[in-house]
């Protein structure tokens, strides 16, 4: 039987990462990232996915499907790769209609497994075409990825893709699907400094371990921890030394307590308090606010900064995800020392024992800052905890000898 | 063929908790009564020394205290009731509370501690007069010497963290000794050790790091390596860890550490699966702790009064709790308070002597060979219940690629928890149901929907079998009746309650003071 694997990629996903704007949904946002300098890595993250597919479909005779123009076909194109093209008409700039009617087309053309790029609002524009009808697997390219359809990066996707793809053109083992949840958050409530997941509809994915899991829910006693990591965390910030908040609950925890207003899902540089010989509750200063990458590159370069980040949720990725702003170069001017990651001890327990994960698109960025890192639980407490790739390098064989 | 005239027992018993709606002590006092009907004055003192004059008035209070006012029976009653309330060690197959090794406490060591020859001494008259007492402190003090390989041990701690605590103290008065006690203010320990060690270093002021375990669930070299810096007092690590796993590269952590300067200590909380196969000195340690109530078999009573044991090197031993009984060449026992680099007294007086005296029984009871019995028919036990809990659906074990556990396991229910919702939590409470006792672990859950057993040496291979078939009828419950099992318990002393109010402060009233100031009115009885 013939395998067919189909291509969507939201060209557009990911704007906002960069360019501090908490998303990159509506065409009006969209503007103003690009105004901001923003750019889409979307084109890119696909590239990689094909290129791990590459061996897999020419060994398997495999059928490669892909959106129009810039949603696929171009893309597939500079791969080199044969390819189909859905007949379907796709508008210029693309929308969020374009990404649904792809998703329909596909499912209509009934194909084993669609790849699509993008983030949180690409997966609900999926569901609305295609529903559960056919599996799909996200590469990660957007600002927001709560949902748990989503491969923790590029290389991954093509790893579960390629695994499924061959169960299916076996058809000895059935390859077995799941249904996830596709979160949204509302933007607009986000850049008010509200998070409001929403629930937007399901998918179904093929199993594998590395698919990022859904965010996991906070319970009362996280959010105590999370106050007690803020205290901790503010008390660092008593040296003067100005730092960027990564987005977060935890990391607006740290805002409110200096007294200074954060952006929930952007970064702020801030200063602590106790630095100008106020009270260390309070006395902050918000020095800049939603940060942009070049903003933040310009800030590392100028003079010594902290980068301060908090762990996402059930995914335990520290960069990457919805702080793309943070980009390689800023990281590689901050400087790993120069890096503090907080993380209540639940976080760091309902990981499962995975590591913490960083995916900033630069191999020699995420190695540098994989290891045995010291995360802040808490006041006078810390945690070493793996950062790393979702790989274990770990030695096996060293406990041989247990009893 | 006869029949029983009865229809037969079913597989498994027809518990049901006693539930006797019993108000609290104070709701039961009734004004003027009373429990001992104390004589007049003798006349005859009465005129000599004045009738009133029973106290000097120095130390007479001005208002009566607010006791319950009881007969002696109503009293009797009251805590026979309370105590049928409880699933409480010596009615229940007690293997569920793993970390806590809940093992039998001999009652003929009840008969020894009641000897009036102990039982009525005073910890301030004349040691000469309490040789006796003060031999059985320093023969137990040698003999867990002997089954640590430590130089010296004091049994002052008045309980299993107590004694952390003392050794946390000797850690700080050691590198004070040597100018380097402010440097060294960071202690190491594992998720997975006794949670004690963190909590005592951080109640010492030391900055705590947590290593996290490998993906095999073994305390992770390469994790300490990182944290291991000349800041670094020391690493408090215990040895198996909560999750039974025994980690055979013991050795080499303790020479890290040595490597940076700092001091091992050896957490023995979870010592009775290893008596007398291995020793923390042997693997390099500087300190160690036992909890008795633990390995030693004292009664572990309701949080206390417990007894712990701190064991040193000779480099230590300066620094030991004082004073410290000390045996001169005549034979004779003292205690000695002459010792400046002493941390002082960790307990009022020398420890908690009745259970000083349990454990000093048993071990004598015991004898070197039994104690090493102990630990192996534990490991034995452990193996066995672990056959059975495993074959329960939906139960399994925490790394279960690891296969070697000592003598207890933290186990699993993440898959019957994903195919049913059923959390370990709800399974406890309908355990309950049947007359056993049952924990998750300790916070943070690493191992997802934990339970822990430890059935220690104690439990017959009947009752391991018992304990088991409750499980797995809980288990299949989840499946095909969870009503059942999220609205439990059903036969027990209180229904399901609300954890809210447990986790509101504003709501605690911890004593019958507090409960009147935030409840005006609630204490009084129509």
């Amino acid at each position: 039987m013939t395998i067919t694997v189909g291509l969507l990629v939201n060209p557009v996903a990911g704007l906002g990462g960069a360019a501090g704007l908490a998303g990159s949904d509506g065409a009006d946002v969209q503007r103003r990232a690009a105004q901001r300098g923003g750019v889409s890595h979307a084109a890119e993250r696909a590239t990689v996915a094909l290129d791990g597919l590459r061996s897999m479909l020419s060994a398997h005779d495999a059928v490669l499907v892909v959106a129009p123009g810039v949603m696929g076909e171009t893309i597939a194109a500079a791969t080199g790769l044969d390819a189909a093209v859905l007949d379907v008409p796709v508008s210029t700039p693309t929308s969020a209609a374009d990404t649904t009617r792809c998703a329909t087309a596909f499912a209509a053309a009934g194909v084993d497994l669609m790849l699509f790029a993008g983030g949180d609002g690409t997966a609900a524009d999926v569901a609305r075409g295609c529903g559960e009808r056919i599996p799909v697997l996200g590469i990660p390219s957007g600002v927001k990825m709560y949902s748990g359809c989503f491969a923790v990066n590029p290389r991954a996707a093509a790893d579960i893709a390629r695994h499924f793809l061959a169960g299916r053109a076996a058809a000895s083992a059935v390859p077995t699907t799941e249904m996830v949840e596709v979160i949204d958050l509302d933007e607009d409530a986000l850049r008010d400094g509200q998070v409001r997941p929403r629930l937007t509809a399901s998918l179904r994915i093929p199993v594998a371990p590395t698919v990022q899991s859904r965010k996991a829910p906070t319970a009362a006693n996280v959010a105590e921890q999370a106050a007690a990591v803020a205290a901790a965390a503010a008390d660092l910030l008593a040296d003067g030394v100005p730092t960027a908040l990564g987005p977060g609950g935890t990391t607006q925890a740290v805002a409110d307590r200096l007294g200074v207003p954060g952006t929930l899902l952007g970064v702020d540089v801030v200063r602590g308090g106790n630095c100008d010989g106020s009270d260390s509750a309070g006395g902050g200063r918000l020095l800049a606010e939603g940060a942009s990458e070049p903003e933040l590159y310009d800030w590392a370069t100028r003079g010594p900064l902290r980068i301060m980040v908090s762990v996402i949720g059930g995914q335990g990725f520290l960069f990457g995800r919805g702080n793309q702003q943070f980009s390689p170069r800023v990281l590689g001017a901050v400087g790993a020392a120069n890096i503090v990651i907080l993380a209540p001890e639940a976080k760091l327990a309902a990981l499962g024992g995975r590591p913490l994960l960083v995916d900033t698109g630069d191999a020699d960025t995420d190695a540098l800052l994989s290891g045995y890192r010291r995360i802040l639980t808490g006041p006078g407490q810390w945690a070493v905890y793996r950062v790393g790739e979702r790989t274990d390098q770990h030695s096996t064989d060293q406990h041989q000898g247990a009893i | 063929m006869t029949r029983l005239p009865v229809a037969p027992k079913p597989p498994l018993r027809r518990f049901h908790q006693a539930r006797w709606d019993e108000p609290i002590v104070f709701e039961l006092s009734t004004p003027g009564s009373r429990g001992i009907g104390v004589p007049e004055v003798d006349p005859a003192i009465g005129a000599t020394i004045g009738d009133d004059a029973t106290l000097p008035a120095a130390i007479r209070r001005e208002n009566p205290p607010a006791l319950p006012e009881l007969a002696q029976p109503q009293v009797l009653r009251h805590y026979v009731r309370l105590s049928q309330e409880n699933l409480g060690a010596d009615f229940n197959i007690d293997v569920g509370q793993g970390t806590c090794t809940m093992k039998y406490s001999p009652k003929v060591n009840e008969v020894v501690i009641r000897d009036p020859r102990l039982y009525d001494t005073h910890p301030c008259q004349d040691p000469a007069t309490a040789q006796g007492t003060l031999e059985i402190v320093h023969r137990l003090e040698r003999m867990l010497a002997e089954i640590s390989g430590m130089d010296a041990v004091s049994v002052q701690p008045a309980a299993g963290s107590a004694a952390i605590w003392a050794n946390v103290s000797m850690i700080r008065a050691y590198h004070a000794s040597r100018g380097e006690g402010e440097q060294r203010d960071e202690i190491i320990t594992t998720i997975f050790s006794h949670p004690s060690n963190a909590a005592c270093a951080k109640t010492a002021g030391y900055k705590v790091i947590t290593l996290h375990p490998d993906e095999h669930g073994y305390p992770d070299l390469a994790a300490l390596r990182a944290a291991l810096s000349d800041r670094t007092a020391a690493l408090l690590i215990t040895n198996p860890e909560d999750t039974g796993i025994y980690n055979p590269r013991i050795a080499e952590f303790v020479a890290a550490v040595h490597e940076v300067g700092g001091l091992a200590c050896y957490d023995q909380a979870n010592a009775n699966g290893i008596l007398g196969i291995t020793r923390a000195r042997d693997a390099g340690f500087d300190l160690c702790h036992f909890n008795l109530h633990k390995t030693f078999s004292t009664p572990h009573a309701c949080g206390g009064p417990a007894a712990g044991a701190c064991g040193v090197t000779e480099a230590l031993e300066p620094f030991l709790p004082g004073p410290v009984v000390v045996r001169d060449d005549d034979g004779t026992y003292r205690l000695d308070a002459d010792r400046p680099q002493s941390i002082g007294k960790v307990s009022p007086f020398y420890g908690v002597i009745p259970n000083i005296v349990r454990a000093y029984t048993w071990i004598m009871t015991m004898g070197a060979e039994g104690l090493r019995e102990v630990a192996e028919i534990a490991a034995l036990n452990n193996n066995y219940l672990a056959q059975k809990i495993l074959q329960i659906p939906g139960a399994s074990m925490g790394y279960p690629e690891t296969d070697a556990r000592i003598e207890q396991i933290r186990y699993t229910w993440q898959e019957l928890t994903e195919q049913t919702g059923i959390s370990t939590e709800q399974i406890g409470w309908r355990a309950a149901d049947f007359g056993v006792h049952y924990w998750s672990s300790h916070h943070p859950f690493v191992i997802p929907e934990p339970f822990t057993l430890e059935p220690t040496e104690s439990y017959s291979r009947g009752e391991l079998d018992e304990y088991a078939a409750i499980i797995a009828e809980v288990a299949r419950e989840a499946r095909e009746d969870p009503e059942t099992v999220r609205t439990a318990p059903h036969r027990s002393t209180v229904h399901l309650t609300g954890h809210e109010d447990f986790d509101d402060p504003a709501r605690w009233a911890v004593t019958w003071r507090a409960y009147l100031r935030k409840y005006p009115g609630a204490g009084v009885r129509s």
